[in-house]
């Protein structure tokens, strides 16, 4: 069955501003708002107390697939996507092969299109098997199928200065952006966890804040020089908020993304060496934490952004000088944003929309997403009950890996609904069978 | 971690993890200071208003770490004594006084002086311009050994690089106590698996 083919009548939700609506879709776009809309021949969906949001787009994936796919799947990572409210999800290059040719963004893609929930954007890389030596045919992929415009070597920092300032003048060719890992790798040499009083007490070698501001401030003033887009990834410290502040005073074309766990979690949790807790760039201090939320707050951070980062158990359940970077955060993301800055007061389901989705999908340039929930837009919509408070355990987690800092945590809210160009991949907050999205659902390794 | 991951019920006993702790080597120094100071009537005291002075790697030292919590929890006085570049960067919540100079610390007179082994591999990572300048402000020299009160106890947890931080004059004195350590060191640790493998006597 082709569920663009069903009609959605999506009663009495809010919609961000606090309006009250029917929403109703129905081949993959929005054909009606307003009451009472006639609901025949429609599947009805009582959205009573529920937020309407755009469907998220996340500009910060790992999605493994291509070459570990022991950790994520483009398919498990689609799901795990859908079912945090994610309708598009930009995934990033740091593959077996790397997303460093057309070819291979292409088979991203495609491998996007074939699990059918939610958009796959593949980010190419900036530079060769992310080796930070020479530029990738940055080209061959802004003009692929896959249209990249999101250039990144995350996980690594494109460090050469001269590499850098040629990859952000090069795609000006095409309006993409540069995504940088921000972190200068000498100054982070075999780092494990922030540097401060509890790093020196620990004997873990430290990850010191200015090895990531000291690069933004290169960069940005890079990105003046040579009039182009930069785009910085997992913002961390409280000095990186102050120097992006500066940049976007200055006009600097500048763009930054901060984690749900840097909005959430501080370093404190290191000292349990719970390998869950580890994390590229580590988790900072309160004050840290602080500074994000009001960066987020007065628009000085543009966006948030997960870094969903699945690793299988032996790669974290070992001593943590041994553990693997990083955690999976999509399924998390929008309970983890309503507790850090939605309940504290310092932003509205209205920024909620703007920097989980519309921010996002215009940074990325992608079009059919992001946008505002009018009549003949597409029907990409999350519904979410933030009433809802919830213990987050692994039963929450829809993708193959298990490394969430968040399990046992209670947190708020719950998605409910998700509506990905009109086809429904999460229902009564249940993720939808691959049988049941009318695609193609059989997985596939090209 | 391991000690509370419920994994095992077996007693565990941190024998030195990285550059954290090392609790055995902490004792056997609290031991053997208090050994030299109070011989015979050692039982039961603590370092009241002892002086120590480690000098060294303190960044990398699971040997200075361990010291500074036991000793200081026994009354003792800390001072550590480095090359900025070879302390932790922020050492605010360690109740230790911190100083860049050895001489000053020599001069200041204290009861124990401990010196930390340097490592080869850090010699060519610029946290010092090469051996013979970590020597010259760093080491315990025969000069330097010389001004220390007739008192006063050398300490070092071995293995030592003779000439570096310390020279063979020192380490071979009768302030030394480099070999008391090793000796402590097999004692202490019988110990500290007897007790934990038996119970300790006041609850048996």
């Amino acid at each position: 069955m082709d569920n663009t083919a069903t009609r959605y009548l999506i009663r009495n939700a809010s919609l961000a501003d606090g309006t009250r609506t029917d929403l109703l879709l129905f081949g993959g776009r929005i054909q009606e708002l307003g009451t009472a809309l006639s609901h025949a021949g429609a599947t009805v969906i009582d959205a009573d107390g529920l937020i309407a949001l755009p469907g998220l787009v996340d500009l910060h994936t790992h999605l493994r697939e291509p070459g570990y796919e022991q950790s994520e799947t483009i398919l498990t990572g689609s799901q795990a996507a859908a079912v945090g409210g994610f309708t598009s999800v930009f995934a990033m290059a740091n593959t077996s092969p790397v997303q460093d040719t057309a070819g291979v963004v292409e088979q991203v893609l495609a491998l996007g299109e074939r699990a059918g929930y939610v958009t796959v954007q593949p980010i190419g890389a900036v530079t060769l098997g992310l080796a930070g030596e020479r530029l990738a045919e940055l080209g061959a992929m802004a003009t692929s199928r896959a249209r990249v415009r999101v250039f990144s070597d995350d996980g690594f920092c494109v460090s050469d200065p001269l590499l850098m300032r040629r990859a952000l003048e090069y795609v000006k060719a095409f309006d993409g952006v540069i995504a940088q890992h921000s972190q200068d790798p000498r100054l982070t040499e075999k780092a494990q966890m922030n540097e401060g009083a509890l790093s020196s007490e620990l004997g873990l070698a430290g990850w010191p804040a200015v090895a990531e501001e000291s690069i933004i401030a290169r960069d940005v003033l890079l990105a003046e020089h040579v009039g182009s887009r930069l785009h910085v990834c997992h913002v961390s410290t409280a000095g990186a908020v102050d120097v992006i502040r500066w940049a976007k005073a200055r006009g600097i074309n500048v763009t930054a993304e901060a984690t749900p766990h840097h909005l959430l979690l501080t370093e404190d949790l290191v000292r349990g060496y719970d390998a869950r807790y580890k994390v590229n760039p580590p988790l900072r201090r309160r004050e840290d934490v602080d500074a994000l939320r009001a960066g987020l707050a007065d628009g000085t951070i543009d966006i948030v952004a997960t870094d969903h980062a699945p690793h299988p158990v032996e790669s974290k359940d070992c001593e943590w000088d041994a553990a693997a970077n990083g955690m999976v955060g999509l399924e998390s993301a929008l309970s983890v944003v309503q507790a850090s800055v939605v309940d504290t007061g310092l932003l509205d389901w209205r920024d909620v929309s703007r920097v989980l989705s519309a921010a996002p999908a215009r940074i990325g340039r992608l079009a059919s997403q992001g946008r505002a929930l009018e009549v003949g837009a597409p029907a990409n919509v999350t519904l979410y009950d933030p009433a809802a408070s919830r213990e987050f355990g692994r039963d929450k987690l829809a993708g193959k890996s298990t490394n969430s800092p968040y399990l046992a945590m209670t947190l708020p809210g719950r998605v409910v609904a998700v509506f990905h160009r009109g086809t429904a991949t999460v229902l009564d907050g249940v993720l939808r069978a691959p049988a049941e999205l009318g695609g193609r659902e059989e997985p596939h390794h090209g | 971690m391991l000690a509370t991951s419920g994994w095992i019920d077996a007693g565990i006993i941190n024998a030195g993890d990285g550059t954290h702790e090392h609790p055995t080597q902490a004792l056997l120094d609290a031991f053997t200071i208090r050994r030299r100071l109070h011989k015979a009537a050692s039982r039961g005291k603590g370092l009241d208003g002892v002086t120590v002075t480690i000098v060294g790697d303190v960044l990398h030292s699971r040997v200075a770490r361990s010291n500074l919590w036991l000793l200081t929890t026994l009354g003792a006085e800390v001072t550590m004594v480095a090359p900025p570049t070879l302390f932790p960067m922020d050492m605010t919540g360690w109740p230790a006084a911190v100083s860049f100079d050895l001489d000053d610390a020599i001069d200041s007179g204290p009861d124990v002086i401990m010196m930390l082994r340097i490592q080869q591999e850090r010699m060519n990572a610029a946290f010092f311009p090469n051996s013979r300048e970590y020597s010259r402000r760093w080491g315990l020299d025969d000069e330097r050994f010389a001004r220390l009160a007739p008192t006063s106890i050398v300490m070092h947890p071995g293995p030592m690089n003779r000439g570096l931080e310390i020279s063979s004059a020192a380490a071979d004195s009768a302030a030394s106590t480099v070999l008391e350590q090793v000796a402590n060191g097999v004692s202490i640790r019988m110990a500290a698996l007897y007790l934990l493998m038996s119970g300790d006597r006041e609850e048996s």
